[in-house]
């Protein structure tokens, strides 16, 4: 029987939190996230979940909190955004230096300032290299189905780091669209009950959790958390092939749209590869070779398989949500990577930046290789 | 010296066990107090072995002995805490 409900992408992911029933969720509200907690509460209000939240007095708490339990042996949840991230991010890289399996949906916000509450992808973009699993959604279908994949991605044995569903905020967060749920057992029989095999907090076999790492030892746990970001990339693709089994619904970390024969391409992460897609239908019909490659998962980076993606494309164009000031904003300098010594024409593109707006006409710039560099921005002229 | 292990072959995230973990001595941290107790005062509330930060205050089973000088900071936490004014903070 299948479940359609008319969800924002907040409420679907609180309801696979339910679904999952995590036992415990430390967490601090912030827009545009607080939707997510909001309802999720709500429905252990209302006895559909068991979770105990905490009410923290900070994100920085939330995820201090999130480690002592997820290590503690809970299956951990939690959820920010922006500035939330931002106060949180010195426990995120310690989180994942502990290797602890929890999973956080990221309601993405621009970051301050100035301040803004609106979407862009800043904050994500702060907390690249923490060593936590980065999964953007483009639909609330997706948020759902990330959430609900994430704490096997998290929790498997080559893995244990936390994993980030990151959704745009309000465009996802707050924009209601059918979402398709799975039965609640058939959810629960997924994720299987939380048995961690790094050692727990446990009277009757003491560790120390944690341990200062002096130049002898520092290098080595670092290179031992990089391995195990890595290894998330065949996990993803295993736990993704098993959730198709269930939901006949495939995300894995990355999604070729009418690429085969494509010789333009434009490259995105997020809600944006809805509108690309949109703007690929038209140019297809128009007999226009144009094709989109949506990154799902920005960490760990799918290189090889991009590479392989864009394979017979003369021009592709990478679209950055974020900005790196005096230096190449985050997607365009791994797709430089990715790509280096093949032929193919790389442009980069920053858009959307604090919540704004990209239109199907500037697609149709950036495709015809029209655009600026600055999408959408005011007084910005095309070099060409 | 023993020979570091690989990034392959250490422990998940570093997590130390007991049995590998050198028991360094740390009561030489000390500045200048230790903690004395008139145990005839004592009362066993065990508010000094909840409070210790250094869990330096000893047991037999339930029952305060004293303190394990090889550990005790010298803080003065446990004499603060005592709520018969059984310990006393005295230069060493
Ligand atoms: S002085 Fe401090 S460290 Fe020493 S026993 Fe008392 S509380 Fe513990
Ligand atoms: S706090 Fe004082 S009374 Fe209580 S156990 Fe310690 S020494 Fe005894």
């Amino acid at each position: 029987m299948t479940d359609v409900r008319l969800l924002t992408g907040g409420e679907a992911v609180a309801h696979a939190m339910r679904q999952i029933d995590p036992d415990v969720v430390p967490v601090y509200p912030i827009t545009p996230q607080t939707p997510i907690i909001q309802t999720f509460a709500k429905l252990i209000a209302d006895g559909e979940a068991s979770t105990e939240i905490v009410n923290v007095e900070s994100e920085h708490s939330a995820m201090s909190a999130a480690i002592g339990a997820a290590l503690a042996g809970g299956r951990t949840m939690t959820a920010t955004s922006s500035q939330g991230l931002a106060l949180m991010a010195e426990v995120v890289y310690i989180a994942a230096s502990m290797r602890a399996p929890i999973v956080m949906a990221l309601g993405n916000r621009a970051l301050s300032g100035p301040i803004n509450i609106h979407c862009d992808h800043s904050d994500s973009m702060l907390i690249r290299d923490s060593g936590v699993v980065q999964l953007f959604a483009e639909s609330a279908q997706d948020a759902y189905d990330l959430t609900v994949m994430a704490p096997r991605i998290a929790e498997d044995a080559r893995v244990l780091l936390p994993v980030l569903v990151c959704l745009d905020g309000f465009t996802i967060t707050h924009s209601a669209e059918p979402v398709s749920l799975l039965p609640d057992d058939e959810v629960a029989r997924f994720v299987g009950p939380y048995r961690l095999r790094n050692a727990v907090l446990d009277t009757t076999r003491p560790t120390t959790q944690g341990p200062f790492a002096m130049p002898d030892y520092y290098f080595e746990l670092r290179r031992q958390q990089a391995a195990a970001l890595e290894a998330a990339l065949d996990v993803l693709e295993e736990v993704a092939a098993e959730f198709e089994l269930l939901s006949r619904r495939r995300v894995g970390a990355l999604e070729a749209y009418r690429l085969e024969d494509a010789t333009r391409a434009i490259v995105a992460l997020g809600s944006t590869a809805g509108t690309v897609k949109d703007v690929v239908d038209e140019l297809r019909d128009e007999h226009e070779a144009a094709g989109l490659l949506r990154l799902v998962s920005f960490r760990p980076f799918p290189s090889a398989a991009i590479a392989a993606a864009l394979e017979g494309c003369a021009s592709v164009a990478v679209l950055d949500r974020a900005d790196s000031p005096g230096g190449t904003p985050p997607l365009h300098a791994e797709l430089a990577a990715a790509l280096y010594g093949s032929d193919l024409e790389l442009a980069g593109h920053v858009y959307g930046l604090g919540g704004r707006e990209l239109h199907p006409p500037d697609v149709r710039e950036i495709f015809r290789g029209a655009a600026a560099p600055y999408v959408g921005l005011r007084g910005e002229r095309c070099p060409v | 010296m023993a020979e570091l292990s690989t990034w392959e072959s250490l422990p998940i995230a570093g997590a130390v066990r007991p049995s590998g973990a050198p028991r360094t001595k740390t009561g030489g941290w000390r500045t200048g107090e230790k903690p004395a107790v008139d145990v005839s005062l004592c009362v066993n509330c065990l508010l000094c072995w909840l409070y210790c930060p250094d869990s330096a205050v000893t047991l037999s089973g339930e029952t305060f002995t004293g303190f394990d000088l090889e550990y005790c900071k010298g803080c003065g936490i446990c004499a603060d805490v005592c709520p018969v004014a059984a310990i006393e903070m005295v230069p060493e």
